[in-house]
Formats: C-alpha cells, structure tokens, sequence
C-alpha cells in the first residue's frame, strides 16, 4: 500500500499507508494526521484541505482540475505546489508521496 | 486546558462530533461523553444525497473520524441512544436505556428530522424519507432503473436525490408547491436553471404541485393531485424540509423559538447549558438578526464555539454561512443568506452551466448563488463578509476579473 507522509508547518513528520483510491485528505483524516479540515468532506467545496505537493511529485500527482484551480486562486498562502488533498487520488505510482501543510487552513 | 469536569453533548451528528473533537484539540483533558440516537458515530450527511446514494462511497468513508479516535481520545461515544429527559437542577441528563449523566457542562447538537407531510397515505410502505445513514440504505436498493420515483418538495435534498434518480435511469416525477424549485434558498435564476436542467435529464418537475395524498394499499402506487390526476409510482420520497429537535429542551425549560435560543457564545437560557447545529436558533452575525441554518458550516462552527465557550478561550472566527448542493454535473455554492435582497445581478449566461447570481441590499453583497463558478463564489462570500458596497455593472462585467473585483471593492 503506497506510503504518504504528512508534514505539518512545524516540521513534525507523520508517515502513514494510504489506500488506492482514497484521497490524500481522506488519509489524513483516517489516521488522525492534524492540520487537514476539511470542512466540507471532500466536495471541492470549501479549500480547507490545502496543501503543498513535495516537488518531486508534482508531475505524478497532476494539475489541478479547473474547479479546483479557481478554489486554490483565492485560498490562503497559495504556492506553484498547492493542492486540495481532497482532489488528490491514491495511486500505486504516488508511493512515498510527501505533502506539507500550511499553518492555517483559514 | 481546564473547564468543567464533566461535558455531555447530546447529539452525535457534525456539530455533537465537532464539539467534541474541539474541546479534546484545545487540550480539555476532563470527561466528555458524545450520545447519538443513531447506531453509526458522528458522520458527514451531505453526501447521503449525492455520492453515497449513487453508491460510489461506502459507509465508513463518510464517517467524521475512524472508530479508534474515541477511546484514543477518551471521548465515550454512547450510539443507539435517544435522551429521554433533560435535568437542569441536578445537572444530569436521563437516557432512554442505561445509567443517566451527570454533567458540569452540556451541549444540545439534536438536530432535525424531516417534516412529516399531513396527507392520507403518509405512513405507506414505499413512502421515504433522507436524513440519516440508515434511511439511505432503506432508499438505496429500492433506486433501481426503470422505477417511477415521485419526490415530493424541491429543495436541496429533492433536487440532489432527483438528479441521482435519472443518473441511476429511474423515471423521477418532482412535485413542488411553489412556483420554483429552491423557492427557500436561491433567486429565480438559479430556479428557473435547475428546473431545466433537471428537465434536460428527463425529469419531470411540476412547480405548483397541489399534492392532497398517496396511494396504495400493501406499498404505494400512486399520488393523487387536487385536480384528480394520480401519478403512478413505486417509490415516493419525502424532502419538505425539516423540524428541530428541541422538545427535550423545551420540557427543559430552555428558551425556545425556531430553534433552541442562543446567544453568541451558542450559550441558552441556562448559563452551562449550550445548543449548536441545526437545533440552535442563533445570532446570524452579518445580518443583524437570529435563525437557524441548516449546514455543514453551521455545524462545525458551532462546535467551536461552544467549546471556546466552555473553555473561557478566544472567541473563533464566525464566517458568512455557506452551502453547496451537487447536482449531475453541477457544483452550486452558495455564500450568505439572499432573504430581503432589494437587487440580483446576473454575472454569465446560465446556458454556458458557468455563472453566478449576486444578491444586494442598499447595495451591499448580502449572498452569492454560484453555479461552477468558484471564483464568483469565493469573492463573493469575501464581499459579504466584508459588508462593503459593490458597483453593479462590474459585478455584470465578465470582462472585469473576479479578482479584480474583489481588490476595487475592498481597497
């Protein structure tokens, strides 16, 4: 089961085994990795499930869709490896995955 | 960080889980114990009309935290379990099955159910409802094509339930008393879109419906309109909004309206004694009035602050209220509350499925209607927040960014 690793804005490290298929958010949320909201589960809906893609991954994990991309324009602390970890799908080629989240999801 | 020794909250839904898991992120090391009359523990609802009715989603997804975070967090997650009665003097809540608690702090995250309709043939086999997890997998087997399927009330659930219904190829019929779809929540606009929209996907959606009952004798068969005709059907699905749950608290002695009456802090009428979620009525801070919402947002942000609350901390941010609804391949987000708007501006062409509705009032933003339109979405609800006036003709401007917008009318 590929592997991702959640750093918060701390720098406090926390590795856990994702599924196929969940989402790097539901992941989060599955083992409890703090500084992950969001509020809305996972609709595209509310932006509170930002993070920043290691940039080793960036071209693995993709481009954001545009619905996601309007989201992310206007979120707060934007960077070029901004994602919503809710759009982002566990694959077997995302193993390793390391992603960064900000200080606040507000 | 101290507080009273021991928490109740009543209700495991979002804004019960969400009060729970505050007070244990802001370091309340005391006794909290969540009680949910459901079996499941605190789990997301909107997508019981969405993606987990269309069954892409299991049951486990949609919970708010896995199993293991309660007895990791010391959280006693009572299910299956109504109240019975609330004590305010002995500060103990009676259960209907097993020991009462006693609390020092308590929290009233009830909720609501589904509004029961007032016709013959209510009660029938047949005759759904969707609030809860267990009602969806009531509906969900019975969703199969080729059934007629008649949803009574079109409103977020309806609307949500009859775009899955003719995605799964059911012959979906909506009955709506009023003259538009959404009549409670959006602009015509934005009803008159959906209304086509639904309509494109074969649904039959009758706005003005004067349904007067239902028929059938083992199982539904039919609903029978004021003019005689009956609708034939094999399904009737029910989503004429709801009722709070506040009767426990009523019997109580707590203040009561449309809703359990807070204030600010989410604090009722007896000082230790809270309501959030879709129970509570409460101050809706950019409106200068009180009420009950009805959301995810509503929800979580109760929970915070009634966890501040108890714990003596900062009061947390209060944000515009905000809602989404998914519809075949449609994202509506909507931000503030557009009741009393004295203008709308359309921004877009409905026929391009991208475009938005601005709602004013003595010419400030009072709410936004997005349909996939994040951008207008996300500075709308910054503009309505920020209670600033907005120039009309460049809201209408589509070659105006949003952005652009935005930045003129904050500066």
């Amino acid at each position: 089961m590929p592997k991702i690793t959640y750093t918060d804005a701390s720098g406090a490290e926390r590795t856990v085994e994702g599924k196929n298929g969940m989402t790097v958010m539901e992941t989060a949320i599955k083992h409890n990795v703090p500084g992950i909201d969001a509020d809305c589960g996972g609709a595209c809906a509310c932006a509170t499930c930002h993070v920043y893609v290691d940039e080793a991954f960036m071209e693995k994990v993709g481009k954001p869709s545009a619905m996601e991309q309007s989201m992310l324009d206007f979120a707060e602390n934007v960077k070029p490896n901004s994602r919503l970890s809710c759009q982002i799908k566990i694959r077997d080629d995302l193993d390793g995955l390391k992603v960064t989240t900000p200080e606040s999801q507000h | 960080m101290t507080g009273p020794a021991r928490i109740a909250i009543i209700g495991a839904g979002q804004a019960g889980g969400q009060a729970a898991y505050s007070l244990r992120a802001a370091g309340y090391t005391g006794a909290i114990t969540l009680i949910g009359d459901e079996p499941a523990p605190p789990y997301q609802r909107p997508p019981l009309s969405k993606a987990y009715l269309k069954g892409e989603m299991d049951a486990d997804r949609l919970y708010l935290k896995p199993l293991e975070y309660y007895a990791e967090h010391n959280v006693d997650l009572v299910t299956g379990t109504a109240v019975a009665k609330i004590d305010l003097a002995a500060k103990r809540i009676e259960l209907e099955k097993g020991d009462p608690v006693v609390w020092d702090a308590l929290v009233i995250a009830t909720g609501a159910r589904p509004r029961r309709l007032p016709i013959p043939g209510a009660a029938l086999p047949g005759v759904l409802e969707l609030r809860t997890l267990e009602d969806v997998d009531r509906l969900r087997p019975l969703m199969t094509a080729g059934k007629r399927l008649v949803i009574v009330g079109a409103g977020y659930i309806g609307l949500e339930a009859a775009a899955v219904g003719a995605q799964l190829g059911l012959h979906v019929t909506v009955l709506e008393a009023a003259p538009q779809v959404l009549a409670r929540v959006a602009g015509p606009e934005i009803s008159a879109f959906y209304t086509a929209e639904h309509r494109a996907h074969g649904s039959d959606i009758r706005l003005g419906a004067r349904l007067v009952g239902l028929e059938g004798g083992e199982h539904v068969t039919g609903a029978r309109m004021a003019d005689g005709e009956v609708i034939p059907c094999d399904l009737v699905l029910i989503g004429v909004g709801v009722l709070p749950n506040m009767e426990i608290a009523q019997q109580a002695g707590l203040t009561s309206a449309n809703g359990i009456v807070v204030d600010q802090w989410m604090r009722t009428s007896h000082p230790d004694v809270y309501a959030i979620g879709d129970v509570a009525f409460r101050p809706l801070t950019h409106y200068g009035c009180s009420g009950r919402l009805e959301s995810v947002h509503n929800a979580i942000e109760g929970g915070k602050i009634a966890s501040a609350a108890i714990l003596g901390a900062a009061m947390p941010a209060i944000d515009v209220p905000w809602f989404w609804s998914d519809q075949f391949d449609l994202k509506l987000q909507t931000a503030g509350l557009s009741t009393g708007a004295d203008a709308r501006i359309l921004r877009g062409e409905p026929a391009s499925r991208s475009f938005a509705v601005f709602y004013l009032k003595e010419g400030k933003m009072i709410a936004v209607d997005a349909v996939n339109a994040a951008p207008e979405y996300i500075v709308g609800k910054k503009l309505v927040a920020a209670s600033v006036r907005v120039a009309p003709a460049e809201l209408a401007d589509k070659s105006i960014s949003m952005k652009d917008i935005g930045a003129r009318a904050l500066a």
